[in-house]
């Protein structure tokens, strides 16, 4: 047997669970309560696209350093579920440990000779304890909560605390919680050897951190970014958005005198009707945004082409998931870059922003309403189902009481009556956004007709090719002018000079910051960029010129960023070194650490130019 | 704007409530061909809304794409007016609908647009109660991409070049009917007399109007064989009400005997009087309707006036309990929550 692991507030624990078993309570239970003890953590639900029956994990990395993205390998398994028994105690890394179920006796081919194995009887203790058959299933979970608290040393308070405030209201729930997590500690404190080598100790490293879901945090800031009209349809990992954006608005949305609602949510027959509302929406003046994934982006091309070409504002929620077609519709990608850049057909760009946790979810959905209605266009808010699903323990969310909600160039009925000429598609200001005007404002200035045709610049009918050129034309500068107006791209210098430097996107960054500290400390010292939106901002293609060696980290298998810099800065491709993970599970430290490493022993050159300058 | 015709007014022509005359409602030149049944739907259009005293600026025209989509170019051209994609419309009206309930909202779709491309957008507009009156330009055609059946065609009708169309139609005003619209009428191009009064009452019911407009397309549909052409139409029009819509609060003079009229008050207190032509039809009875128009036609006629009316229908805004000012004018004060709700939000969250 190997040497046991033992570290404190730093490792992985893994729960395999069969969808529909009531695990995730107990789950979220167990994380929290070392969040609770003051040690940041990081959750991953890893689940099928049905409802019961199949496999379901749950990671949670512990980790003081404040490390918040997969690690990559398990620590400590608590292995739930028979049928995926043997991949899964095939994913301890040596010197790990195994808890799992002991009421019936394995043998011992199922089992490894390098990792500790914890057997617990825990559906002998919970039939013993509880006459229900739902609650011995149930409570099976609290009972393994309780012999992980003795195995780590998680303070029993802490986890008391938390089952009382999650069954406030409903108290008689609290007595049985307590008392099945009771049995499983006192069963562990009993017969095993704790604590292990794991360990959490109560730390000082949460601050005011909070722990919430990317959903959740979008559809804050579509609140706090004044939207009024949202426009969905349902479809995994998206939904939530739009039901986080209904309980918020429930609760500071209504009117106080008459209860009557400051918003409208409609649920549509199909995404096509959603961007549709969406359009109707904010070319009438109000802001609104629909929430959707890759097959629902894939069904508003031909709207969105609309909304490019006759400059309506709308904010598209992505939540992206595996893809193509219905892919892997409960595991995370970044695969929908190429297909919102330029989505829909003829010459089109969209304004893509792509936050990295539920805090720049938040910033920038708010950012986005603000964006589309100053840019009158389409834009993206680029999320994925890990930034989306999971819990992430981020900075509090803020707001600036001092904004106002920036509605762009709308002339009102003053600016009318005053004689303000107006023609819609005209570019008065150089920047190449035009003036519009809210129907209804004007009874006799100020109407135009929308239209996907080809237009003058007065908004007639035009078939007239120069009329089109001059249009098209406009819109790529307006492109420019969106280039100065979306969030810079985030550039860290290495603590030595280098020549080497990555670049990556979203829910990517957790894991990317571990991977540097990895590389660092075996000597490779790299510069990174982490973009933050599409058009590139100019320093994206300094930082491409400065560096001899790219690497381009993303979750897709065709290097969609990659194929976006190399189109937009006009690079030639062998510069940016393309790092893909896309097997839809969230990437980890382990993989990016493992490929850049790999890839610069490999060509030796570039090691050596790192290592002498 | 380039659309708009230069105005010369005669001194002595009538003026509405709003001091407007008819020119006012106009739009740009047709471009659609010389005798389309679409141009006078538009010409029907405008004559309502200058009867009804609509200010110009606030009717909110929206469509789809085809020769009936283009026609909201040709009136009310101090509106604002919106093509949008094909088949699509609805669901844009209904967006727009929802950020401002103050404007008028007029649909304006073909029967390709409604009936096949667009069948599920105009099924759920309708189904959800949106305020608009949605028409239908119904030619049995698709004009624009020049004479295939559309699926209002009928079951053996012929086309121009002599094809037999072999599906079966779908009857847009029982569907209308069944997705639950509040408004539900059909008119025909070639009668303007019944069509404006239905454009009128439209436009006033709150809650999602319909109008099924024959309109033959005299390009691809006016010919021996087809059941969309002025001929069929005329000698197969079953009318079965005519009706005036009378404002709120004016004198209404009754020029009818009773028992051949019948009065229905809408939202806005005007009044509309249906004057029974046809079959006494309980036009406030959804079933009743439905089963006329099956009879009817199985009869081979084709059942014109106002099929059905509920005046006490209520609409999307009234489902999803918005307040009364439009989503559209409200700032940042009433919208923004502030950083001090924020912070208790991220209480919450630790
Ligand atoms: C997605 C899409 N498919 C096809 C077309 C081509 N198209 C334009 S108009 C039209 C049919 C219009 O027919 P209808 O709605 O009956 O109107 P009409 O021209 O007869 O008035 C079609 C198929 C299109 N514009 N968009
Ligand atoms: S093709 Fe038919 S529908 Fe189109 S404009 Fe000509 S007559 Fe009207």
């Amino acid at each position: 047997m190997s040497q046991e692991l033992t570290r404190i507030n730093d490792f992985v624990v893994k729960f395999a669970n069969v969808n529909g078993s009531g695990s995730a309570s107990a789950n979220q239970l167990f994380a929290r309560s070392i969040l609770g003890m003051g040690v940041p953590i990081s959750t991953r639900n890893i689940f099928p696209s049905n409802i019961q029956g199949l496999p379901t994990w749950y990671e949670v990395r512990v980790s003081e350093a404040g490390y918040l993205g997969r690690r990559g390998g398990v620590d400590l398994m608590v292995a739930m579920n028979p049928q995926t028994w043997d991949k899964d105690v095939a994913s301890i890394d040596p010197g790990g440990y195994l808890l799992h179920d002991s009421t019936k006796p394995l043998p011992p081919s199922k089992f490894r000779e390098d990792i500790t194995v914890l057997g617990v009887p825990l559906t002998e203790i919970a039939n013993r304890a509880f006459a229900d058959p739902k609650q011995r299933q149930l409570f099976k979970n609290i009972i393994y909560l309780g012999v992980l608290s003795a195995l780590l040393d998680i303070e029993r308070g802490v986890i008391e605390d938390l089952i009382g405030k999650q069954y406030k209201g409903k108290d008689k729930l609290i007595a049985p919680n307590i008392q099945a997590l009771d049995l499983g500690r006192a069963y562990a404190l009993e017969h095993l050897d704790c604590p292990i080598g794991l360990r959490v100790r109560r730390a000082d490293a949460v601050g005011d951190r909070i722990f919430v879901e990317g959903n959740d945090a979008t559809a804050l800031g579509c609140v706090y970014g004044g939207a009024t009209v949202a426009a969905w349809y349902p479809i995994t990992p998206s939904t939530s958005v739009a039901e986080a954006f209904a309980k918020h608005c429930n609760r500071l949305r209504k009117d106080k005198e008459t209860g009557r609602n400051r918003f409208a949510i409609v649920q549509a027959e199909d995404e096509l009707a959603a961007i549709g509302m969406v359009i109707g929406a904010t070319w009438n003046g109000a802001r609104a945004f629909t929430a959707t994934s890759g097959p629902g982006i894939s069904l508003m091309q031909e709207f969105l082409g609309l909304a490019y070409f006759a400059e309506i504002p709308a904010v598209i929620v992505d939540v992206q998931r595996g893809g193509p077609s219905t892919g892997m519709p409960t595991r995370t990608q970044q695969s929908d870059l190429l297909a919102c850049a330029y989505a829909s057909h003829g010459d089109t760009k969209h304004v893509l922003l792509i936050p990295e946790d539920p805090r720049e979810c938040f910033e920038f959905a708010a950012r986005a309403l603000d964006l589309a209605d100053r840019l009158q266009t389409p834009v993206f808010l680029m999320s994925d189902l890990d930034i989306g699903m999971n819990h992430w323990l981020c900075e509090p969310l803020s707001w600036d009481d001092t904004r106002t909600l920036d509605r762009g160039k709308v002339l009102t009925f003053e600016e009318l009556e005053a004689g303000t000429p107006f023609g819609r598609y005209r570019d008065v200001d150089g920047d190449a956004i035009p003036y519009r005007v809210y129907p209804g404002t004007h009874p006799k200035r100020g109407a135009f007709f929308t239209r996907g045709t080809s237009k003058n610049a007065d908004a007639g009918y035009s078939e007239e090719g120069s009329d089109y050129v001059a249009n098209v034309d406009r819109l790529l500068r307006k492109f420019e002018t969106a280039r100065t107006l979306v969030p810079a791209p985030v550039i860290r210098q290495a603590a030595r000079p280098t020549r080497i430097g990555a670049i990556f996107y979203g829910s990517t960054a957790p894991a990317m910051g571990e991977a540097l500290d990895v590389l660092e400390a075996a000597g490779i010292h790299m510069d990174t960029m982490r973009v933050r939106a599409f058009p590139f901002h100019e320093d994206a293609f300094r930082f491409i010129a400065e560096h001899d060696t790219v690497f381009v980290v993303e979750q897709n298998r065709d290097a969609q960023l990659r194929t976006l810099l190399v189109n937009q800065g006009n690079i030639d491709p062998k510069r940016l070194i393309p790092v893909l993970h896309y097997d839809g599970t969230p990437i980890t430290a382990r993989f990016i650490a493992g490929e850049i490493s790999h890839r610069l022993a490999a060509s030796g050159d570039v090691a050596r130019k790192e290592l002498a300058s | 704007m380039s659309y708009l015709k230069p105005k010369l007014h005669h001194p002595g022509l009538p003026t509405n409530a709003l001091g407007l005359t008819r020119f006012d409602y106009d739009g740009a030149v047709s471009t659609l061909c010389a005798g389309c049944g679409h141009d006078s739907i538009s010409a029907a259009i405008i004559q309502a809304c200058f009867e009804i005293d609509l200010p110009p600026h606030r009717l909110a025209k929206l469509s789809g794409i085809g020769c009936s989509s283009k026609t909201p170019t040709y009136f009310v051209g101090a509106s604002h007016g919106f093509n949008s994609v094909h088949g699509r419309m609805p669901s844009v009206l209904t967006g727009a609908n929802l950020a401002n309930r103050d404007l008028v909202y007029l649909g304006v779709s073909g029967d390709g647009d409604t009936a096949s491309i667009g069948l599920g957008q105009f099924v759920h507009a309708v189904r959800r109660g949106v305020n608009m009156l949605y028409i239908v330009e119904n030619n049995g055609v698709y004009g624009l991409t020049k004479g295939q059946f559309s699926a209002t065609a009928d079951q053996g009708s012929k086309s121009k070049r002599g094809a037999v169309n072999t599906d079966a139609p779908i009857d847009v005003v029982s569907l209308a009917l069944q997705a639950g619209a509040s408004f539900v009428a059909r008119g025909f191009s070639g009668d303007k007399s019944q069509l404006v009064p239905l454009i009128k009452a439209g436009l006033k019911h709150r809650g999602a109007a319909f109008i099924d407009c024959l309109s033959p397309c005299v390009a691809f549909n006016n010919h021996a064989g087809s059941t969309k052409s002025f001929d069929y139409v005329r000698d197969h029009n079953a009318a079965l009400n005519r009706l005036d819509v009378m404002p709120p609060r004016a004198q209404i003079t009754a020029d009818y005997a009773p028992g051949e009229a019948q009065d229905v008050t809408l939202h806005d207190g005007s009044t509309v009087i249906l004057r029974k032509v046809g079959a006494e039809h309980p036009v406030g009875d959804r079933v009743a309707a439905m089963n006329y128009l099956q009879e009817r036609q199985a009869e081979g006629e084709i059942v014109t006036g106002l099929i059905y009316l509920d005046p006490e229908a209520d609409d999307l805004h009234a489902h999803l309990g918005t307040v009364e000012t439009p989503l559209a004018h409200l700032g940042t004060g009433d919208l923004c929550p502030g950083s001090a709700a924020l912070e208790a939000i991220n209480a919450s969250l630790r």
